[in-house]
């Protein structure tokens, strides 16, 4: 059986030659993609900024405006109503009401009420009410779980390799992180405690590339310390790459299944993580390695750490 | 490489036998094949949550100055109490403005006494030196109670553990069903119901703080006053809790609802639903004696500061049994019954968040999470098969291997899936196979290189381990983070993350090692196809 391989023997892509340019190039999308969610921002669900939404399956098709105009007549404040794949299942959004903390659950009450008697048959799915206190926690804590996240792996990092590592990594996840945010801005797909979920993956995910390039980048830095620092990286990320193709595309196949066939509820978990491992497949080539000689790591920057006679020994 | 010891083959084969039998009885449960598996057998399961079981989870969050008011209450009619007994200290102007307690002394020359005996009341707080209340006199025949910081923190402490009792046996009086009743950061309580999927039940049923009180009616009273919010000293009024007006009733209890031992619904000579209720020895000995002495007077049935009903005393109820009457509906009747025999809640509890789920949401999300999670690792399969030939198929018997030992750990510890669980297994499949791929790839790299077959395969696993060593600790790092600060869903999420990395290295390196090794050792191959 003839073997498939994605990336032929001896590849030699001169990966280092754009590095430039694609340095600029991610900062201008990085950029970019922050100042759009600031300008436009992201369509927080109620887990962040409270309120209620309820799921609802009807028997037969229901056209959204007259949806509408039934919720609309319950006064219970301007609804968002959206359909979930085809014209039976909606998700009827409302904001949380002013007045007491307590005033929100009376308004899923009526809706429980209302919509199966005004549609026989119907049947609702699902409802989800959270006050602006726990709202307001729930974002603050999802904040700093990013944070920590983000920082642990860099010191992680950083103890593991050099510190100019450890920068490499907590730069590579910024502009990971930048660019979904970027990306849910844009689409206005809703941001809920799935997607943060999506988010801390994404923080594990994106750097396992990178960690395992770092790894070859250490391990060629040691073998060969009379290369210069360009030509080092290319062998390390040629070295690499059919490995960071195959398990890329691994991942992306099980996920691009979530999305396509999965249950609907986590469509927004799904996308963010694969598009974060298709991101960050990126940023371990063009951002971790090329930060790396701008930081001036050169042959002997594991030599302070390791006595010289106990580098590995290498078979030549 | 080839030293594969016999114990470690057999160490290795238990492991992988003891995730599958623990991993079975969580993927037949539900299917007719449950009844099948022997009850000899390993029977841990796997917890659904809420969002597959579907269900009801709500967050209570105490309100605090209702709390305090209580307590506060609670302690001016321990006062009066204390004062009334012999010998007797007359007390007036009482009030509670401000959080304190104060009250005159209305002779002068029993201050003295009233500390004393007030001060022998209050309770020194456990070990911190303090007591729960502190005793002060102002402008020398003046008495102030005030709650020391303490003393009401461990107050409501006190108070959300009962909370969370009395919600318990609300919600399950019989304490059968599967439910979370738990406290969280100090003034919350979770509560998960499974299979209940229309909360306003739960929330009518925990959300009466059934404080039942017994008091006489002032007769004294002027009904247009009292229509208009005024009563005389020592009285208040009160709304009657049909809407049909308001009453006045004196401020003291007669007898209370703590004082009973047990609430059931039952009907009246009409036919009517009331509400039985049987005191213990001291209610019933207090509501003797009170209804002894107030022979046909009225007095009025209280619930949550809402008048249910204000009967004339007839004679004498000396047995400790009573009935309530009111307008009730059976199932009304019957709630309120069961909120009275699990006690009345010491604190009033908000709904701050909730959330439920259909069963039939749940199963689907079920249903369409499988067929996902056994279309991904077919594919996954059938890649590593067709780029690695033979060392893919030992990544394959990896990956399905490893699919048993998550669920087979996640099983032991009881732990819960959730849909994102699901999708984090998915992630997991597609991630664990990274470490074969890092181990094939290197040796190909190495025979690339032109070293032996064995001596390639040896560096192989050597020098791929260090780097899904690294890559594995950053997994850990994000996904112990989010177990830390996520909630429900998203924790199991994180659990099923944590679980797939620790598993998948197991599987991934040490049992693909062992069957590689096992075939170089049987077949003494001279080529490696890889």
């Amino acid at each position: 059986m003839k073997l498939l391989k994605l990336v032929p023997d001896h590849t030699n892509i001169d990966f280092m030659r754009w590095r430039n340019l694609a340095l600029i190039l991610s900062l201008i999308a990085t950029v970019t993609s922050l100042g759009f969610t600031a300008y436009r921002g992201l369509n927080l669900g109620i887990d962040f900024i409270g309120g209620q939404v309820v799921r609802v399956e009807f028997a037969e098709p229901v056209h959204i405006d007259e949806l509408r105009a039934r919720v609309d007549q319950l006064g219970v404040g301007e609804a968002s109503i959206q359909a979930l794949g085809n014209q039976q299942t909606y998700q009827v959004r409302l904001p949380k009401p002013q007045g007491p903390e307590t005033a929100s659950n009376a308004v899923v009450s009526k809706l429980r009420t209302a919509i199966p008697q005004a549609y026989p048959g119907a049947r609702v799915d699902a409802g989800e009410s959270v006050s602006g206190k726990v709202s307001e926690e729930l974002a603050q804590n999802s904040a700093i779980a990013i944070a920590l996240a983000m920082l642990g792996i860099a010191i992680y990092i950083w103890f593991r390799f050099e510190w100019q590592f450890g920068v490499g990594a907590l730069l590579t996840l910024g502009h990971d992180i930048a660019m979904t945010l970027g990306f849910f801005a844009f689409t206005r797909l809703q941001v809920d405690l799935n997607v943060v979920a999506a988010f801390l993956t994404i923080v594990g995910y994106s750097l396992n590339d990178t960690v395992v390039i770092y790894d070859r980048i250490r391990e060629d830095l040691r073998k060969y310390r009379k290369m210069a620092i360009l030509p080092l990286l290319n062998l390390s990320l040629n070295e690499t790459l059919a490995r960071t193709v195959v398990t890329s595309l691994t991942v992306l196949i099980a996920l691009g299944i979530l999305m396509l066939i999965g249950p609907q509820v986590i469509f927004g978990l799904a996308i963010a993580i694969f598009l974060g491992v298709l991101i960050g497949t990126y940023s371990s080539i063009y951002i971790s390695a090329p930060v790396l000689v701008w930081l001036g790591v050169q042959p002997d920057s594991f030599l302070k750490s390791d006595e010289k006679d106990e580098a590995e020994p290498q078979p030549a | 490489m080839l030293e594969f010891p016999k114990w470690k083959v057999w160490l290795i084969g238990l492991v992988i036998a003891a995730g599958v039998l623990l991993s079975i009885p969580s993927l037949i449960a539900g299917t007719p094949y449950a009844s099948a598996w022997p009850k000899w057998m390993p029977q841990y399961k796997v917890n659904l949550g809420l969002d597959l079981a579907g269900g009801s989870h709500l967050l209570l969050e105490a309100d605090q100055q209702d709390a305090l008011k209580q307590r506060l209450q609670a302690k001016e009619d321990e006062v009066a109490t204390e004062l009334r007994r012999d010998p007797r200290i007359d007390i007036g102007d009482i009030s509670t403005a401000g959080g304190r307690l104060s009250f005159m002394v209305r002779n002068p020359t029993q201050v003295d006494a009233a500390v004393e005996r007030l001060r022998r009341l209050s309770q020194p707080v456990q070990l911190t030196g303090n007591r729960d209340w502190d005793v002060q006199v102002v402008d020398s025949t003046r008495i102030v109670l005030t709650p020391s910081a303490v003393g009401t923190t461990q107050a409501l402490k006190d108070a959300m553990g009962v909370a969370r009792d009395v919600v318990r046996r609300r919600i399950d009086p019989g304490g059968t069903k599967e439910i979370t009743v738990i406290t969280e950061g100090g003034n919350r309580i979770l509560v998960e119901v499974p299979g209940v999927e229309d909360p306003e039940e739960l929330k009518k049923l925990i959300g009466q703080t059934a404080r039942l009180e017994f008091k006489l009616v002032d007769m004294s009273a002027d009904p247009q006053q009292v229509q208009q919010g005024r009563a005389p000293p020592g009285s208040q009024v009160l709304p009657m809790a049909d809407g049909t007006g308001f009453i006045a009733v004196k401020r003291r209890v007669m007898v209370s609802g703590d004082q009973l031992t047990d609430a059931s619904q039952s009907f009246d000579q009409d036919g009517r639903p009331d509400i039985n209720i049987k005191f213990n020895t001291t209610g019933a000995r207090r509501f003797g004696r009170a209804t002894q002495e107030n022979v046909n007077k009225p007095f009025a049935i209280i619930l949550d500061d809402k008048v249910l009903s204000a009967p004339n005393i007839n004679e004498p109820i000396l047995g400790g049994n009573a009935q309530i009457a009111g307008s009730f509906t059976v199932q009304s009747a019957h709630d309120l019954a069961v909120s009275l025999a699990s006690g009345k809640l010491p604190v009033k509890l908000n709904v701050i968040e909730e959330r439920t789920v259909s069963a039939e949401l749940g199963q689907d999300s079920i249903h369409k999470g499988a067929i996902a999670s056994i279309v991904s690792v077919l594919c996954v399969i059938v890649f590593m098969l067709v780029t690695y030939g033979r060392f893919g198929v030992y990544a394959d018997i990896a990956l399905v291997v490893n699919a048993f030992l998550i669920l087979g750990i996640m099983a032991m510890f009881n732990a819960t899936l959730t849909l994102p669980g699901i999708a984090g297994f998915i992630l997991t499949i597609g991630a664990a196979v990274d470490a074969n791929v890092l181990i094939n790839e290197r040796i190909r790299e190495e025979i690339r290189r032109g070293r032996r077959l064995l001596d390639a395969v040896e560096t192989g696993y050597r020098e791929a381990f260090r780097a899904i060593f690294d890559a594995n600790v950053t997994h850990v790092i994000s996904a112990g983070i989010m177990a830390y600060f996520g909630s429900g869903p998203v924790r199991g999420f994180a659990v099923v993350l944590l679980i797939g990395v620790l598993t998948s290295v197991f599987t991934a390196v040490y049992f693909t090692r062992m069957l590689v090794a096992l075939w170089i050792r049987r077949e003494r191959p001279r080529e490696l196809h890889i």
